[in-house]
């Protein structure tokens, strides 16, 4: 007797295609997590052999005390003043050789973005999500800078091109050409955050 | 009679021929998705938030430091002071110096100096002990720091 009723096989051969699919679609979704934050270079522990002197008025100084307070240029400023008091002084550009400075050019600030040193000083009690939340506006202070003339020259801002030019997925020739820009921009101001030694009382 | 019903009703067999390949996609996925060494937290690490973050893109070129507060189970034991974990085991600051350098010293020569100590410090600790640790860092003059925070707004 013939197998009349029984159900009809499926057919599986494009199973395979449909496994296949589900592969790449995955590979192509999924990212292993990858940390981020925010970079700084500690000063050699080995004194410089000359001593370079700094004139006083091309020093940012910042202090953050142990209840989180900010100490500004000898003034008790808010958190959220700070991000565009020190855009104020990077490119105040007192000595008028920074042609892309829109700054006011006051005598007693920086003289100009290489010249100007944001000096970051802090409590050993302060807690560290300050800390990180105050180097976050002085960073965020460098980058609004750095945007602003990636955006004049490049049209585009210069974490993009930065984020894109460290991302080792993109193609070398494009790194190439980010390199010269990222440089170009960096150059112009100059990140100079120290990080003194912190005080003990 | 019996006999011949019974055979009409057998189902036919599925076919198994696509198993091996679930069986691929599955394995691939997770191949995937899981990182390889997952350490295991022995201090809290709830770490800060900023937004003018740098990806650190390349896994092989970092060594990672955790600073916290021991968590709840060492609690007991280590008391509440903020403590250095250096690869699944609670350290002295006078290890972290020898620790670095000799994760330094397992990495190719062609990007030692490219190596970025990533500090993933919880947002409670007091700021004196990441002082101590670059301190010790520039010592052994590994200069390049990463304060690794969460992605988003501050404050």
């Amino acid at each position: 007797m013939p197998r009349r009723k029984g159900a009809p096989e499926v057919n599986a051969g494009s199973m395979a295609d449909i496994a296949f699919l589900l592969l790449i679609f995955f590979l192509v979704t999924t990212t292993i997590e990858t940390d981020a934050g925010l970079d700084r270079m500690l000063p050699p522990i080995e004194p410089p052999e000359t001593d370079v002197i700094i004139r006083q008025k091309n020093i940012f100084t910042v202090n953050i005390n142990k209840n989180g307070q900010l100490l500004v240029e000898d003034e008790l400023m808010n958190l959220k003043d700070l991000r565009k008091a020190a855009t104020a002084f990077l490119e105040n550009n007192a000595d008028g050789s920074c042609n892309y400075c829109k700054g006011r050019k006051d005598a007693a600030s920086s003289d100009n973005p290489t010249k100007a040193i944001i000096s970051l000083k802090n409590d050993r009690e302060t807690k560290y999500s300050t800390y990180i939340t105050v180097q976050n506006e002085l960073v965020g202070a460098y980058n609004d800078l750095r945007n602003r003339e990636a955006q004049r020259l490049y049209n585009r801002d210069f974490t993009e091109m930065e984020s894109e030019y460290l991302n080792p997925e993109t193609p070398t020739a494009t790194r190439d050409d980010l390199k010269d820009k990222v440089k170009r921009i960096q150059d112009m101001f100059p990140q100079k955050l120290s990080e003194a030694e912190t005080s003990t009382n | 009679m019996k006999s011949i019903r019974n055979y009409k009703k057998t189902q036919p067999a599925i076919s198994t021929a696509a198993l091996p390949d679930i069986v691929f996609i599955l394995l691939f996925f997770f191949m995937t998705v899981t990182t390889i060494k997952s350490e295991t937290l022995l201090v809290d690490n709830n770490l800060p938030q900023a937004n003018q973050v740098k990806k650190l893109e390349k896994k092989d070129r970092v060594i990672e430091i955790y600073v916290g507060r021991p968590n709840q189970d060492l609690a007991k034991v280590l008391g509440s002071e903020p403590r250095i974990q250096l690869n699944n085991k609670i350290a002295h600051m006078n290890e972290v110096g020898p620790y670095v350098l000799q994760e330094l010293a397992q990495k190719p020569d062609a990007i030692r100096n490219l190596v970025t100590v990533s500090l993933k410090v919880d947002k409670n600790v007091n700021v004196g002990v990441v002082s101590d640790i670059k301190e010790e860092l520039r010592k052994v003059n590994l200069l390049k720091v990463n304060y690794t925070v969460f992605q988003g707004n501050s404050q």
